[in-house]
């Protein structure tokens, strides 16, 4: 069963680096920057390191994505690419 | 300049799975990250420090100078932050708008108007228009004394489950962002003010390297908590893991009080007034 | 072809690894956003972190906290039991270290935002080159 679940977060991870890359909004990119980082943090899980998942779940997915969401709305969300 | 940015980053790709082909196998136990320095640790923390959480234990005994420079490091962000960022020339905003609480209606004061500061009818809101919610302000201060709670236990029992000062800190800095978003900033400032975070940043660093230079004065090394032992009043072993402790807490207050300072110097671009 | 396969599938970890660093070095050179390049720094930071997890996994072994610890009984702790725990030692200090840099990362773009009023960074040097 984990390396079916193991392949499943490995690809979302790729597919929403991606699209955090190339999504022409950039709350959008933030947020789906923050559902990056929440992805990682379950890989981290499966492989066992418990601390690094928790502060990765912390820090990656809830005030990283705070600072992005400030910074977007302090300056723009338009962007050209 | 994307066709080129591409070709460097496929070259880029190729060297490193050029490198990658002479790794060990995923997950063989007799590669050599897992053989030299490791079984040591994981061999000998409990006898040398009674911590089960063997990452605590290296994280803040065995390389203790590593993760003190980089509490330092983030200590250093926080404050690069807030030279990059804060205004100190007071200038009010010409407009402010303040809210009647018994009837919810929005009043728009003009430079020159008389404000009404000292009524207690009268809650100042953001300019960017923020909508009152009655349910999230309740749901939030209920939820954060809680969420502060948990934090601390995280930092408490870093020693026997996953977390530590670095887990606990951040969740402990969440809380406030949580509050300062679900109110404002300017009631999460007047709780904790700017003065008491700088503070609490510089002081988290210095019960970090203070511990250590106690531990000099008792004629050990530097951040080897078995000098402990004769204050504590406890065996050499137990004198270590509570030395992690007193360490992790002051990694926990360092992380916390930079967490809000950036976000109070980004959401409100320095002015540290009118927030997100 | 088979040993191919079986490096491949026995790898895989480290084959994403390179995807994601690749994803991120693309970001930082032709993206002209700045923010879409400080997030293409963090993807780059957290493929390193992959990385450095993948080593330290350990086949059959499990979580690095020691079981029966403070029983009576003292019990043997074999290193082949736990998985290697310095990379997590590491890695965990360089996210907080990560977040940290972010701010300043990000306290710089919204400096540049308030200077020239954009986050292009071909609009920014056009605006340079006019004063």
């Amino acid at each position: 069963m984990t390396w079916q679940l193991d392949h499943i977060i490995l690809s979302l991870v790729i597919i929403l680096a991606l699209g955090a890359i190339t999504v022409k909004d950039l709350l959008g990119a933030a947020i789906l920057f923050g559902a990056y980082s929440f992805m990682m943090c379950l890989l981290w899980a499966i492989m066992g390191a418990v601390d690094v998942a928790f502060t990765e779940a912390s820090v990656g997915a809830g005030v990283s994505t705070v600072f992005f969401v400030a910074a977007v709305f302090r300056t723009t969300r338009r962007t050209k690419d | 300049m994307k066709i080129a940015g591409l070709i460097v980053v496929l070259l880029c790709g190729c060297l490193l799975i050029y490198g990658t082909v002479d790794f060990p196998e995923w997950g063989d136990p007799a590669s050599p990250a897992s053989t030299h320095v490791s079984p040591y640790y994981i061999e000998t923390t409990m006898e040398d420090t009674s911590v089960p959480n063997i990452v605590t234990a290296v994280l803040a005994d065995y390389r203790g100078y590593d993760t003190m420079f980089e509490t330092i490091v983030i200590f250093c962000a926080g404050i690069a932050c807030i030279f990059l960022l804060r205004t100190y020339t007071h200038q009010a905003p010409e407009t402010r708008l303040y809210r009647h609480i018994p009837t919810g209606i929005i009043l728009r004061i003009k430079k020159g108007g008389k404000l009404p500061e000292d009524s207690t009818d009268f809650e100042r809101v953001d300019l960017q228009w923020v909508p009152y919610d009655l349910i999230i302000k309740t749901a939030c201060r209920v939820v954060v004394p809680f969420v502060q709670l948990f934090a601390l236990y995280v930092i408490a029992h870093g020693h026997h489950s996953p977390g530590g000062g670095f887990q606990g800190g951040v969740i402990l800095g969440a809380t406030l962002i949580l509050y300062a978003i679900s109110h404002d900033l300017r009631t999460t400032i007047k709780r904790m003010s700017e003065k008491a975070v700088i503070l609490l940043s510089a002081a988290g660093v210095f019960i970090y390297a203070s511990t250590g230079a106690l531990c000099l004065l008792f004629g050990v090394n530097y951040l080897d908590y078995s000098g402990l032992a004769a204050i504590l009043g406890v065996d050499p072993v137990s004198a270590r893991s509570h030395g992690i402790l007193i360490v992790e807490i002051g990694v926990g207050v360092a992380v916390m009080a930079v967490m809000v300072s950036l976000y109070y110097n980004l959401s409100s671009v320095g002015k540290q007034d009118e927030g997100l | 072809m088979n040993d191919l396969v079986a490096v491949l599938i026995s790898k895989y970890n480290y084959w994403v690894y390179i995807i994601l660093m690749m994803i991120g070095f693309y970001a930082i050179i032709t993206k002209k956003n700045l923010v879409k390049k400080i997030i293409g720094m963090n993807i780059v930071q957290t493929a390193i972190i992959l990385f450095y997890i993948s080593i330290g996994a350990k086949k059959g072994a499990t979580l690095p906290i020691i079981s029966h610890g403070h029983d009576a009984v003292g019990h043997a702790v074999h290193a082949s039991d736990y998985i290697n725990p310095l990379p997590h030692v590491l890695m965990l200090t360089a996210i907080v270290v990560a977040v940290a840099t972010l701010g300043v990362a990000l306290a710089l773009a919204i400096k540049i935002y308030r200077q020239y009023n954009t986050l292009e960074e071909d609009e920014i040097h056009t605006r340079i080159r006019e004063q």
